[in-house]
């Protein structure tokens, strides 16, 4: 399941409902983005997150699915919010359940490392001289490449 | 023709949503972006440098040889920088 929202969102909640019932799952990886307080040397008061409604949705569809196709999984969430965030608040949560744990950590790092180059989200931080849009890094795109389907260990 | 612009392409060429009529030669995203290029100081500075301008043609990303026609929705932004 996929959620692009303005609202803040509970992970203990989120987790307990993500697998109640469902006694297959051995394995629960999660992980929370949130708004650091610093950028390289600046300090970041809060930052506004604008998205691309429609394509967005549609990317992280896809990531997911590609996420279930490549892992055993028994459930996913990505929730991914947008708006005016402050330092602290949460940003993303991507939760990945399996019957065992590596199936789940690497399908978690693999949704939020493609996430983070697919989808179509763009950072505006509020510092101490006004508001800067972030750049992307490009440890965030060999992040990602990591996950290239020609990995040994790929699953096609 | 619809396009769309985000983040810091909205900041300089001004716009966030316009109906545009191309002429008849611009039948790629290429010649999409060299035809806007010339439309204003603003458009001109926004696509100065193409290496940071990502494209989605109907909200799937584009390359400069991909088509486009006038019932196309297409978004020009910067890389994304979420999560």
């Amino acid at each position: 399941m996929i959620r692009v929202q303005r609202e803040d969102f509970d992970p203990g909640r989120e987790l307990a409902a993500l697998t109640a019932g469902n006694h297959r799952v051995g394995g629960l990886a999660v992980f929370v983005g949130l708004v650091r307080d610093m950028a390289g040397d600046e300090t970041v008061g809060a930052m506004t997150l604008e998205h691309y409604p429609g394509m967005t949705e549609k990317m992280l569809e896809r990531i997911e699915a590609e996420a279930r196709a490549r892992w055993p999984l028994e459930a996913s969430l990505v929730i991914h919010r947008y708006g005016r965030l402050e330092a602290g608040e949460r940003i993303v949560m991507v939760a990945c359940a399996s019957a065992h744990r590596q199936a789940a950590l690497e399908a978690c790092g693999f949704l939020i490392d493609w996430l983070k180059t697919k989808a179509p989200f763009w950072k505006l931080e509020e510092g101490p001289v006004g508001a800067k849009w972030v750049e992307a890094r490009e440890s965030d795109d060999a992040a990602a490449a990591r996950w290239a389907p020609q990995e040994p260990d790929a699953v096609e | 023709m619809k396009l769309l612009y985000f983040a810091w392409l909205r900041a300089k060429t001004g716009v966030a949503v316009e109906e545009v009529t191309p002429p008849g030669e611009v039948t790629t995203v290429g010649d999409l972006l060299a035809w806007l290029k010339g439309r204003g100081p603003g458009y001109a500075e926004a696509l100065a440098d193409l290496q940071v301008v990502r494209v989605a043609v109907n909200q799937e990303y584009a390359e400069p040889d991909q088509p486009v026609g006038p019932d196309d929705e297409v978004a020009l932004f910067p890389p994304v920088t979420g999560g």
